[in-house]
């Protein structure tokens, strides 16, 4: 009980003190789920529009992988990334393998799924209530894509604070393709995992509670989203 | 509110919509038959629709009003029969001239301010820059919202809601315009302010195509009636003498207040 109480205070310490390796553990955490999430946003959002508006032949197919896809279990992610990007592996050439560009890739696949089917939904659902409308503005189906994915920006934000959280969260990707390498690799869930079984409590706790407050944040955020589009969607 | 009139034609904005001296009336309707879940809801209606006249759609429900326009707007494509708009042949729905627009029952508004409505519509007629800032202070002048473009649009009253959607029609200067029972869903005084901007876009040249279930509404704003009854064009007659004496049993019937089925 001692050694629990301890561990907090040296975890504040560390927090409150700013300590280089934790600052440096959290930038890069960030800094690799942030742009995993801009890159799968870029690319989910109109795959996802697209998807929603268009008919062709193995549309249905593609909607049920898609809401499967968002459930693939990071490890899994973290495998089939690995074996691309191993030096044997088709993509081996770049050179990729535990550098963070490695973790960012695993990540967008990760998150890819969930932006692009949260997406398709809300665009479909969006696209029933406007296409009536639309048409008889003269907007081509192509046309409509930013008009509907400007008009679900509250839906969509809420999906892209999800693939934020999910990315943010998840240990089995990036600990695979990135190897939790010290000041290159190692971010705060990969770190946790290594700092709790060498017994340093202190750091994990602090990267713990940091990681805490990032999701608080994100659900306040998604709140605060929800709010703001009452006043322009009542 | 006083709708303040304007002349579309007075410019010639130079947009891809065509120019607006350029007429796209008569609007025919051949032969026209649209079948949906295997019953023909609109059955061989011909029909030529001039310039000019406000020519107002009356039936029963479920006579095919909403139908009717949808398929001459493009909306619909007829199973049989063809839309010709100054005798050339629609190849499909969504293509028929530009220089038309509708009103809907329940208005649909984008999730933004009253004013990016507008721009929006006029952004899909490739209307941009000053020409698109004077069209947008223009329609909402004429509609009485001017105090309202930074609003949300979908935080206004039904009927203001009604009259945006009127703005966003006026802003594309039309030469068509089709409502469909547009003050169904409001209380007297939105009804007559929406009756107001029709007039108005009347007087301005708009040719007005409207359905309603009301007569006394039929009567304030009709020319001439064009009458339905079960997909079919029963009766077609300048206004007044339709109201006094229709020529057709189900007018008759219709206007006495029957049931029809």
């Amino acid at each position: 009980m001692d050694n629990l109480l301890a561990a907090f205070a040296q975890a504040f310490g560390l927090l409150i003190s700013l300590d280089a390796d934790l600052l440096e553990i959290v930038g890069l955490s960030l800094r690799v789920s942030l742009t995993a999430v801009l890159l799968a946003a870029a690319i989910g959002l109109p795959l996802g529009a697209a998807v929603a508006l268009f008919r062709f032949p193995g549309r249905q197919g593609l909607v049920v992988l898609l809401n499967a896809l968002m459930g693939l279990p990071p490890v899994v992610v973290g495998l089939v990334v690995y074996l691309l990007l191993s030096r044997s592996g088709p993509l081996g050439v770049l050179g990729l393998l535990f550098t963070p560009a490695a973790m960012i890739a695993a990540q967008v696949v990760l998150v890819l799924p969930i932006v692009a089917a949260l997406a398709r939904q809300a665009v479909e659902d969006l696209w029933q209530e406007y296409e009536e409308q639309l048409r008889s503005l003269g907007s081509s189906t192509a046309r409509a894509i930013p008009t509907l994915l400007w008009d679900g920006r509250f839906t969509l934000l809420t999906a892209i604070l999800a693939g934020f959280g999910r990315a943010s969260a998840e240990v089995g990707a990036v600990m695979i393709v990135g190897g939790n390498i010290d000041h290159v690799t190692r971010v705060m869930t990969t770190a946790i995992a290594l700092e709790t079984a060498r017994g340093d409590l202190a750091l994990a706790l602090g990267l713990g509670i940091v990681l805490l407050t990032l999701t608080v944040l994100i659900n306040g955020g998604a709140e605060l989203v929800r709010r703001w589009a009452r006043d322009w969607a009542p | 509110m006083t709708p303040r009139p304007v002349t579309p034609g007075d410019e010639a904005p130079r947009t891809s919509e065509g120019r607006f001296d350029v007429p796209i009336l008569p609007l025919e309707l051949r032969d026209l038959c649209f079948e949906a879940g295997g019953r023909r809801l609109i059955d061989g209606l011909s029909l030529r629709i001039e310039a000019g006249p406000r020519t107002i759609v009356l039936g029963p429900n479920g006579a095919g009003k909403s139908l009717l326009l949808r398929l001459a707007h493009g909306l619909l494509r007829p199973s049989a029969g063809a839309v010709l708009w100054r005798n050339r042949k629609v190849a499909g729905a969504g293509r028929g001239p530009r220089r038309q627009a509708m009103v809907f029952q329940k208005p649909v508004l984008l999730r933004r301010s009253v004013a990016a409505n507008l721009e929006h519509a006029l952004s899909l007629h490739r209307v941009a820059g000053a020409e698109r800032r004077r069209r947008c202070g223009e329609a909402l002048e004429a509609t009485g919202l001017s105090e309202r473009a930074a609003q949300p649009a979908r935080s206004l009253s039904g009927g203001e809601q009604q009259r945006l959607a009127l703005a966003r029609a006026w802003a594309l200067k039309p030469q068509v315009l089709f409502l469909d029972e547009p003050t169904s869903a409001l209380d007297p005084a939105a009804t007559r302010t929406v009756e107001e901007i029709v007039q108005a876009l009347h007087r301005a040249g708009t040719k007005i195509v409207m359905t309603t279930h009301d007569l006394g509404q039929a009567k304030r704003l009709a020319d001439e009636v064009v009458f339905l009854h079960r997909g079919r064009l029963v009766e077609r007659a300048p206004a007044n003498r339709f109201f006094r004496e229709p020529q057709t049993r189900e007018a008759q019937a219709f206007l006495a207040g029957d049931l029809l089925w």
